[in-house]
């Protein structure tokens, strides 16, 4: 096991650098010089050499890719161009909406999405299993800023439950963070949660079939024993997977949930960051994400000899 | 013997779609769909519409009537218009990218699956891009070039590709095993000729399912890329582009978010329909479960 971790994070480590190179060849062939944006309009020729020579724009590739490296490793995602903050600040001021929403939709997708495949996995063919099914191919089917505005329309604009836009941090209390929270959570987790509850029920489906359950079932055990102390536990590791690999969609999400709400989060300051080319932002945001989505898919690989003692690496 | 097949064949074709129709009748939901949405994007200059960039201030914002079918928009467009072109915008992406996406995936999947050395180093790279989520990897890309079909297409196909790769190579390795691949290489069958005529044959039928899933994620990227000012010029009449411009009066005016929407959902849907029906009639033990 130790081995495999070992190897594994030596592997995460690759994959990480390759990212950064990726991110960084971004800036590398970004149209414009970043040291003319720097000085301004009214700059002479000798300004933008003298930031050129400062910044190390004229050394060779590799020594640039070298030198941003390092300040990456220090924290350093380097400078806004347009409110010329460092990029690590900005996003620390938003990261708290973007894990708030994140967090909520997970917790809100997970508590339905593998209920609802578990039971549409025990009671196969029926209205409750037809209905899952018919959700989830609409759930793949609807994109979430268009369901976003349809939820707007109906829950907001027309019954005036919850809140149009916006957000509301925890200091402001809890049931205006919950309420300006519960819709964007639920359009952002309906893809994902359509994925999880059809891989769900195709996992419990499979396990269903073997002879162990039907031994349980013959010893007396009770529905929901079988169901969720044999079957489910068995059918976790591809739960678990598509859980690792399905926050891709979480993070793509975000980034047009954000905007279709007003929430100021990461997402929010990534479309910001589009619209005025400021590069940086955008560099720094997929170094982050990308990390963010390795380092999970690492820990669910991990957990698979939780959920089978039977796995060795 | 010729003239007994030439008369079974039409009983046995309409059997089969009849037989199609019956078992998945969501699959001919789908297909009728799909066909409906090209022939809409065919026939957009026949249906009734008018120039979807034609301009006219005093016209705008109009709610639905029976002059403006889907109402006017902020600039006096017509949506109806703008939404019947902006289906070529979304099928043009959605099939280029499945096309090029599955042609490129396939390209490199069969040689990596194939050429040991050449594996260790292209699915490393192929890892790296899968490391980055699709949505963000095709806005950092965007970010660099100008907003227009074209890089959209490239942009949204360089995503797709390392997953393609991937399930093909998958398919490639258990393929390279059987006896009949082996039978071929011991026969001397030349590299090309095992790759091409024993081994790509095999892999078409994952990779016709995954091109249709391909092709609806890259519709909604498409709309994602649009609607946040990073994908096709703002003038366009794409589904993304036009949520993007409704959105400040959605409040007030929500045909001009709904309309587009409602027509990108349901063209998703019936490319997801043609999928599931292609995956159940491809892998019926799979099928049964999904």
């Amino acid at each position: 096991m130790l081995a495999y971790v070992v190897r594994r994070l030596v592997a995460t480590v690759f994959v990480m650098a390759f990212v950064a190179f990726f991110v960084f060849s971004l800036l590398y062939l970004t149209p414009g010089d970043p040291a003319a944006t720097i000085a301004g309009d009214l700059a002479t020729a000798d300004d933008i050499a003298r930031i050129h020579r400062q910044l190390g724009l004229d050394d060779p590739f590799l020594v640039r890719f070298g030198h941003w490296a390092w300040g990456v490793l220090q924290g350093d995602l380097g400078t806004s161009i347009f409110t010329n903050l460092p990029v690590t600040t900005l996003i620390g001021q938003r990261v708290g909406p973007t894990v708030s929403l994140t967090i909520m939709a997970l917790i809100i997708t997970l508590g339905f999405a593998i209920p609802l495949g578990v039971i549409a996995a025990s009671k196969v063919g029926s209205w409750i299993d037809r209905l899952v099914m018919v959700v989830a191919v609409l759930g793949f089917s609807v994109p979430s800023f268009v369901l976003a505005y349809f939820a707007i329309l109906c829950f907001s604009v027309w019954l005036d439950w919850l809140p149009v836009q916006g957000y509301a941090s925890l200091s402001e209390g809890f049931a205006p963070f919950i309420e300006h929270l519960i819709l964007p959570s639920i359009v952002l987790g309906l893809i994902y949660g359509a994925l999880i509850a059809r891989i769900t029920r195709a996992a419990m489906l499979e396990v269903l079939s073997q002879d162990y359950i039907r031994t349980a079932q013959a010893k007396g055990l009770t529905e929901g024993k079988v169901l969720v102390g044999h079957a489910l536990r068995n059918a976790a590791i591809p739960i678990v997977t598509v859980i690792g690999s399905g926050i891709a969609l979480l993070i793509g999400g975000v980034i047009v949930t954000e905007t279709v709400f007003a929430i100021p989060g990461i997402g929010r300051l990534t479309v910001d960051a589009i619209l005025r080319r400021d590069y940086p932002i955008i560099q720094g945001v997929t170094l982050i994400l990308s990390a963010v989505y390795v380092v999970i898919n690492l820990l669910v690989d991990m957990s698979y000899t939780f959920f089978d003692p039977r796995v060795r690496f | 013997m010729a003239l007994a097949a030439a008369e079974i064949a039409p009983v046995v074709q309409r059997h089969w779609l009849g037989e199609t129709a019956r078992r998945h009748p969501t699959v001919m939901i789908g297909v009728m769909l799909l066909l409906a949405m090209a022939a809409m994007a065919l026939l957009a200059p026949y249906l009734g519409t008018v120039d979807p960039l034609a301009v006219a201030p005093v016209k705008r914002l109009r709610p639905p009537s029976e002059f403006y079918w889907f109402g006017t928009d902020s600039y006096g467009r017509d949506i109806y218009s703008r939404t019947l072109y902006g289906a070529r915008v979304s099928l043009t992406v959605g099939l280029s990218v499945a096309m090029f996406g599955t042609a490129l995936g396939l390209a490199i999947g069969l040689v990596t699956g194939f050429v040991r050395r050449l594996d260790l180093v292209v699915m490393r790279v192929m890892d790296a891009l899968m490391s980055v989520p699709p949505v963000l990897l095709a806005i950092a890309l965007m970010a660099l070039t100008k907003a227009s079909l074209g890089n959209v297409v490239l942009a949204i196909t360089i995503t797709e590709v390392p997953r393609v790769a991937r399930l093909v190579r998958s398919v490639v390795l258990s393929l390279r095993e059987q006896p009949f691949v082996e039978a071929a290489v011991a026969a001397g069958t030349g590299f090309w000729r095992t790759l091409l005529r024993h081994i790509l044959p095999n892999t078409i039928a994952p990779l016709l399912v995954q091109a249709t899933y391909i092709c609806a994620a890259a519709m909604i990227t498409e709309a994602v890329l649009s609607f946040i000012g990073a994908g096709t010029s703002p003038e366009i009449p794409s589904w993304g582009n036009m949520m993007a411009e409704g959105r400040s009066y959605f409040q007030i005016k929500p045909y001009l978010v709904l309309f587009p929407g409602a027509f990108l959902s349901l063209t998703v849907l019936a490319v997801n329909l043609v999928g599931d029906g292609l995956r159940d009639a491809l892998d019926p033990r799979l099928a049964r479960r999904l």
